[in-house]
């Protein structure tokens, strides 16, 4: 119930509620934009319910990988430590 | 899609799960307190990638399978009437109240409308001034803003015949409920990405630190989730017991402040009882005086009928990640998506469902009985 798409913000309408067509690989939607007043065309958003909740932040998105990086260097993880 | 499928690599869960494997060197017990996220791990097989001395309990993470019976028959009451229109997310539809469902009462006439937003519903009354238009608000924090929104609206715009059944629930006090517990079994948390994307982080440092418990907050794609677990460990490996964040791109450590402003503008924090867990204190979210015109259980004056639940049906022990669902003697029986006897079995993220759709025909998982 919490999912939440990633999707690419194509234009914002201001006004009393700010809304914003929103791109999920091929379809597109109406989204609420009120909660990410900084987002603008060419960011991502997370939405859930119609709502946008969360700009995605492109740095914060490269982490995952980073911290597999520093683990290879910290972990010395060699072949033979087979999982299971 | 960009920011999907690169955290679905292959070559990456390998990579996390050798790291793992040289991690860890004790057992330990992490629970992941969201539905979405027990769905992945059991879609993706992420469990079946640790060591195994690392088990994962399936936390009360799913709104739909902890609204309350009561609250339910509330539901079905107000959508039978006359003159209602009852609008719901899709998953609230086949969860059985005592006896009957939402989708029973479409079947006998009554007009039950699925949307995808609850702005959807508040569009209906505005095309329908002649009804009454309805909205089932379930859900946990990372729902609960799109509801204010819609109550908020209806007032801005003047809609008197739009209001909200209101089910919320809040996530910390359940955790803090499964750590108080006695014979507590977790040792860690993965908590749930979307709702600290909403509310950020600062509701966990005060249960880290009084229950010794790393809480990582985390995203629902495999690498994300194996991440997350990799955070956990290493902080239990190094008796560490912290707030972290790993879904990073999603999640700042303040949440997202113009939703939590209009939570605190149409809400107030109330206490609530869980389906299969029972009440706790100051875990749910209620509409403020301000909004009482548009709270459908004034409206409607509804009374529950009590709120029956199927006797073998254990699932406030699955939610509490105290039973795996093959553990229990109806799943996949008595007990299936077409025959629900719990909220569990019914909602794309109840546990039960998920073990349902991706385990059923794989040899009765290890149990892990405490
Ligand atoms: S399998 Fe069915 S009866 Fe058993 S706990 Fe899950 S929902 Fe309840």
């Amino acid at each position: 119930m919490c999912l939440g798409i990633p999707g690419e913000v194509l234009s914002t309408v201001d006004g009393p509620l700010r809304m914003g067509r929103v791109a999920f690989g091929k379809v597109i939607k109406e989204v609420c934009l009120a909660y990410v007043p900084e987002a603008a065309p060419g960011d991502f958003v997370v939405v859930h319910a119609g709502f946008a909740i969360s700009r995605v932040d492109p740095e914060g998105a490269r982490r995952v990988f980073a911290y597999l990086e520093e683990l290879g260097e910290t972990n010395e993880v060699r072949e033979e430590e087979e999982p299971r | 899609m960009r920011y999907v499928d690169e955290y679905r690599g292959a070559d990456e869960a390998r990579r996390y799960a050798r790291a793992l494997h040289s991690l860890v060197t004790r057992p330990w017990t992490l629970m992941e307190v969201c539905g979405g996220q027990t769905h992945a791990i059991v879609r993706f097989g992420i469990d079946q990638l640790l060591p195994p001395a690392l088990t994962l309990l399936h936390g009360p993470g799913c709104p739909v399978c902890v609204t309350p019976v009561e609250l339910l028959d509330k539901a079905l009451a107000i959508a039978s009437r006359p003159g209602v229109v009852f609008c719901s997310f899709g998953d609230m539809l086949r969860v059985p109240g005592s006896g009957r469902d939402l989708l029973s009462v479409k079947a006998a006439g009554g007009d039950v409308r699925i949307v995808y937003s609850p702005m959807d519903a508040l569009a209906l009354a505005e095309r329908l001034p002649e009804r009454e238009v309805v909205f089932f608000a379930v859900g946990f924090e990372t729902t609960a803003p799109a509801c204010a929104m819609a109550a908020h609206e209806a007032r801005r715009r003047g809609l008197r015949n739009f209001s909200l059944l209101v089910a919320h629930v809040l996530v910390p006090p359940a955790m803090e409920a499964i750590l108080a517990a006695p014979h507590r079994r977790v040792d860690a948390f993965l908590a749930a990405g979307h709702v600290c994307t909403i509310m950020g982080m600062e509701a966990y440092e005060p249960l880290a630190h009084a229950y010794r418990v790393p809480i990582v907050a985390t995203g629902f794609e495999p690498l994300d989730l194996l991440q997350g677990i990799h955070m956990c460990v290493a902080q239990l490996e190094s008796g560490r017991a912290e707030v972290e964040n790993q879904y990073a791109r999603a999640v700042r450590p303040a949440g997202n402040e113009s939703a939590r402003a209009m939570l605190r503008e149409v809400f107030e924090v109330v206490p609530r009882t869980w389906r299969g867990i029972g009440p706790i204190p100051a875990s749910g979210l209620g509409l403020r005086a301000a909004f009482a015109d548009w709270d459908a259980e004034r409206k409607f004056d509804v009374v529950s009928v009590g709120g029956r639940e199927d006797a073998a049906c254990r699932s406030g022990l699955v939610l509490q990640g105290q039973l795996k669902p093959p553990e229990c003697p109806a799943f996949g029986t008595r007990c299936t998506p077409d025959t629900p006897l719990g909220a569990t079995m019914v909602s794309s993220e109840g546990a039960c469902a998920a073990y349902y759709r991706y385990r059923r025909f794989q040899v009765p998982c290890p149990t892990t009985s405490p």
